[in-house]
């Protein structure tokens, strides 16, 4: 009797039923998807943005994420995931083999995300990244006046915790994009956990920035 | 007493076809008549849709669940299918045969050859993975199926998965190869040889022909099954599960008897298993595994599932399994994204070594269904547009 309790359990359902239940800086890059179309996220997690997308928005989703339990969790939602690094599993596409490739909240973390970058606009038409902004007028004025390595708004982290971290701004971002040749089509901001407009003083103001990239 | 979540008491069935014209073989060589064992469970519906294949491994049976009259022991994949279970046989049909070249009732060395009068032993044709899948293919039309719900299987229960994939992708809809690989690699071949070469040296093999002798090859046998039992569990597993214990005895006894109780768990597995399985099955079987290559013809593994783009895949491998390690099935995963496939994949952290794809139950379950409760919400909602698609049409 108790096998049964435990599949009931299982069944899958779409605990993401709208945009609103989404975390806030996922809301943000949800709406920049248009409905119907081909997606990748990367290191998605648990599968929260894809289940709403693939559920709700009828995308044709698919995820790579390296933790054994979060992949888990995507399939107990229903969704098509592959364990393994980011590396590895952006090699394995043909090229345009999705409409959007997401990146989000990953970037600080990524070996080589130019890289990274690149493969996802390979296998992609367009690449959705988030980050947390360091640039952020907070961060500053606690390195300044504390003189400690100032944590991301966004995505709080005490330097000595793994997986390791690399700062980055939205003025670091967008002078990289110039560089490597890399177009941003559209570009919103986060403050106080919703998107703001904060117009010419973005890298003072926003604690998460969120681009959608072409190459 | 049968528990409750159990598909009950099940009877084996078999069904012989070629009986006119010969199965032909990989290999060239003709067979006929062929003999397939195989077991149902649940009930397949008015459209045939809802069928599930299970493929077993080296040494299983199509005995997968339930329970035979009078016995006590369940099937071999009594945890995962039954009402309720991952293989749910509320909602599916699920079938299970005997491959061909195997003991328990499908055509392998033990069936009477036609032209002898005799058990065929070594003039049985050497069989492939290929050969046994096409044969279920012949079991799946005679059951009046189309196209199988999913296929799933571990271990040679996987490169069977494989085949149906590669070979008769329009057959199935999705496939769940579990610890498996594309393609036998030279230190499975080796370890295949080392059993069979067992096998050769004991006396009583006669070269394949001990059916009407007094004595059967038992002590070949017992050492392949040895080594084999050996290669399912992990360096790690065995140091939880008997550690440098001894078996009935205080200290070393300076002797050469069985000591240790990993020797004395050798032991009994290997005699027990003399019991129950044929020493020519034994080779057949692992020689079957051995020429088993999805790179084939092409040089790729990708090469061989150019067809395969619509199926859905769950593979799964474990983190300990050094018989089939991770890499295997990443190979299958980075091949079945090339051509465009829609492929799950989770490689499960475990310390059971080979054999957690058996004793996983709990991950096992979650996965297997969930991947399937999707797959058929899927199809459910596939039918309902196709019906509106219809009925749009006529109005």
């Amino acid at each position: 009797m108790s096998n049964l309790n435990s599949f009931d359990r299982l069944r899958t359902s779409s605990s993401i039923l709208n945009l609103q239940s989404l975390r806030p800086d996922l809301q943000v890059v949800a709406r920049l998807i248009p409905a119907q179309i081909r997606v990748l996220d990367l290191g998605c997690g648990d599968g929260e943005l894809l289940d709403y997308l693939v559920h709700q928005q009828q995308v044709k989703g698919r995820g790579i994420e390296l933790g054994e339990q979060e992949v888990l969790a995507c399939v107990r939602r229903g969704l098509s995931v592959r364990q393994g690094n980011l590396e590895e599993g952006l090699a394995d596409y043909p090229d345009d083999s999705f409409d959007y490739v997401v990146l989000s909240q990953t970037l600080p973390f990524l070996d080589n995300p130019e890289m990274i970058l690149r493969e996802m606009l390979r296998v992609g038409q367009k690449a959705i990244v988030s980050f947390p902004n360091w640039g952020y007028w907070r961060c500053r004025w606690d390195l300044m006046l504390t003189g400690k390595i100032p944590q991301a708004p966004d995505l709080p982290q005490s330097w000595s915790d793994s997986p390791r971290w690399q700062a980055l701004t939205v003025a670091d971002f967008m002078k990289f994009c110039r560089t490597v040749e890399i177009s941003i089509l559209d570009e919103v901001y986060m403050a106080g956990g919703r998107q703001a407009p904060v117009g010419t003083f973005k890298n003072l103001l926003a604690t998460t920035a969120v681009y959608v990239l072409t190459s | 007493m049968i528990p409750e979540d159990s598909v009950g008491i099940v009877k084996p069935q078999t069904y012989t076809f070629a009986q006119n014209e010969p199965f032909m073989l990989e290999s060239g060589a003709m067979l006929s008549p062929v003999t397939l064992a195989y077991e149902t469970y649940g009930e397949l519906n008015a459209a045939a849709s809802n069928a599930i294949l299970i493929c077993h491994a080296l040494s299983g049976s199509d005995h997968a669940a339930g329970y035979h009259e009078g016995e006590e022991k369940p099937g071999w994949w009594e945890d995962c299918i039954g009402p309720g279970k991952a293989f749910d046989t509320n909602r599916f049909f699920v079938i299970c045969s005997n491959v061909l070249g195997s003991c328990y009732g499908s055509t392998g060395p033990t069936a009477l050859n036609p032209e002898t009068g005799k058990p065929y032993g070594l003039r049985f044709p050497v069989i492939t993975i290929g050969d046994m899948v096409r044969a279920q293919v012949k079991l799946i039309d005679r059951l009046g199926i189309d196209q199988l719900f999913c296929v799933a299987g571990g271990s040679m229960g996987g490169m069977q998965v494989l085949e149906w994939a590669a070979h008769h992708p329009e057959r199935v809809k999705a496939a769940i190869p579990l610890a498996t690989t594309g393609r036998h690699s030279p230190m499975l071949i080796a370890l295949s040889e080392v059993g069979r070469q067992a096998i050769y040296a004991d006396p009583k093999w006669q070269a394949g022909d001990y059916y009407d002798k007094p004595q059967k090859p038992d002590d070949g046998l017992a050492v392949a099954r040895m080594v084999g039992h050996i290669t399912y569990l992990s360096d790690e597993s065995m140091q939880m599960k008997f550690g440098r214990r001894l078996q009935n005895r205080e200290k070393y006894g300076f002797e050469f008897q069985t000591e240790f109780q990993v020797e004395s768990y050798l032991k009994y597995n290997g005699n027990n298993f003399t019991r129950r399985f044929d020493a020519n099955s034994y080779l057949y079987v692992t020689k079957a595994m051995d020429y088993f290559d999805l790179t084939e013809p092409t040089g790729t593994l990708a090469g061989s599932f150019v067809h395969s783009a619509d199926i859905k895949f769950l593979v799964v491998s474990f983190t300990s399994d050094w018989l089939y390690p991770t890499y295997h099935s990443k190979d299958m995963v980075k091949a079945l994204t090339a051509v465009g496939a829609d492929v799950t994949f989770l490689d499960i952290e475990s310390s059971w070594g080979h054999d957690a794809f058996l004793l996983e139950v709990d991950t096992m379950t979650q996965l297997l269904g969930s991947f399937l409760e999707r797959l058929w919400q899927e199809e459910n909602e596939d039918q309902r547009l196709k019906i509106n698609g219809v009925a749009r049409e006529q109005s």
